[in-house]
């Protein structure tokens, strides 16, 4: 699947199909501190991503200073 | 093989969202009820707002921000947004035309003060004059002209958006070095008096997931960029660590803050009183103060004094030093 990453903003290509939270594990993003959109809508951590979707992994961490 | 989908804890419909602290999933029009549920319980927990309350909200172009501007307005408060142009390059260009959208398409008055063209300087100078971390002279700037804008505005209360993970991460850097001043001040609501307004933070019992998950699902666009000179800041170190303990233990967050506002607050709030009733008056400005100058006025003038800095040097500068 196609995976839009932000902070900086880049592309990367992971072979699915897999769960959010495994997605989110195998790149090492906490899931804490991100949301994965797909196709304009939330999907929770349980939810299956197929090969050919395409999904933004939105960091969720401010600097709040 | 991938299990089903989750269901939302209410409805039973597909969820959008897991909330592991809430032990629970939930569908689109759930999850905003809980946000909204969890703004109502802070702000009457608290005695934040009233619905005669003139409501000034400080607004970045961010998530938190526009966020809890849209909750409010929602709720039914009168509030009108303040967006301060702090002269940060192409980021600042960038979350005014977020402020400026949301307020426009939703018909709210937006408040715009530019720190260059009406004080003579920015951020990345008064952060090079003052010789400090640029988000303290940040921060230094923005208190200040959120206090004289909600004044000088006739509000009668000043929220910003600092959420959840916002106050625990303030909480945890002040618990490390025991400083008890800044803890006895880190209160969700902070009374008007001495030259201040009141202020307050209705997103306390929400975390930063939850509220780019309002953004997202209510389709609030909002500058998902981190700020780059909050880039290697300590806060984000703090973050960083509670939610590595969060994912251990669900709800830790939560419990280190909400339980610090009901156990240790009340311990520390004759000192806090105290702290307030010491003010003096700035000599330039007039703000409360417990110097001469206040330290809006001394950082102002350091920076008006200095040769404007381009935002990439101050950056390039804070890269060699990490």
């Amino acid at each position: 699947m196609k995976v839009l990453l932000r902070n900086p903003r880049r592309e990367q290509y992971v072979t699915g199909p897999k769960s959010v939270n495994a997605l989110l594990d195998a790149l090492e993003l906490p899931r804490e501190a991100h949301l994965v959109i797909r196709n304009g809508t939330l999907v929770p951590g349980d939810a299956a991503l197929a090969d050919d979707d395409v999904v933004e992994i939105r960091p969720v961490i401010s600097g709040g200073c | 093989m991938v299990a089903p989908a989750s269901k939302c804890r209410v409805c039973k419909e597909p969820a959008i969202i897991d909330l592991p602290r809430h032990n629970a999933n939930f569908c689109a029009e759930h999850f905003l009820e809980l946000c909204r549920r969890q703004v109502v319980k802070a702000i009457e927990k608290f005695d934040m707002l009233s619905k005669d309350d003139r409501v000034l909200v400080a607004v970045s172009g961010g998530k938190d921000s526009l966020a809890v501007w849209d909750i409010l307005v929602e709720l039914g408060y009168q509030a009108d947004g303040l967006y301060i142009g702090l002269g940060i390059g192409e980021y600042s260009d960038v979350s005014g035309e977020y402020a400026k959208s949301f307020a426009d398409e939703r018909g709210l008055r937006l408040i715009t003060i530019d720190l260059r063209s009406e004080y003579g300087y920015d951020i990345p100078t008064a952060a090079k004059a003052t010789r400090r971390v640029p988000c303290s002279a940040c921060g230094t700037s923005k208190r200040h002209l959120f206090d004289k804008a909600a004044l000088d505005g006739g509000y009668t209360v000043l929220v910003t958006g600092h959420n959840l993970d916002d106050e625990a991460a303030v909480l945890f850097g002040n618990t490390l070095r025991w400083d008890v001043e800044y803890l006895s001040r880190q209160l969700p609501v902070l009374p008007a008096r001495n030259g201040f307004p009141k202020k307050v933070k209705p997103l306390i019992r929400l975390t930063e997931r939850e509220m780019a998950a309002w953004c997202i699902v209510r389709g609030i666009d909002y500058l998902v960029d981190e700020c780059p000179m909050a880039v290697g800041n300590k806060h984000l170190a703090y973050k960083a660590a509670l939610n590595a303990i969060e994912q251990q233990s669900s709800g830790a967050k939560a419990s280190f803050y909400l339980n610090f506002l009901d156990n240790m607050a009340p311990l520390l709030a004759e000192r806090s009183a105290a702290a307030t009733d010491e003010l003096g008056t700035c000599t330039s400005c007039g703000a409360p103060t417990t110097s001469d100058l206040c330290a809006f006025c001394r950082t102002a003038e350091k920076a008006r004094a200095h040769e404007p800095v381009p935002v990439e040097l101050v950056l390039s500068k804070g890269r060699r030093r990490r």
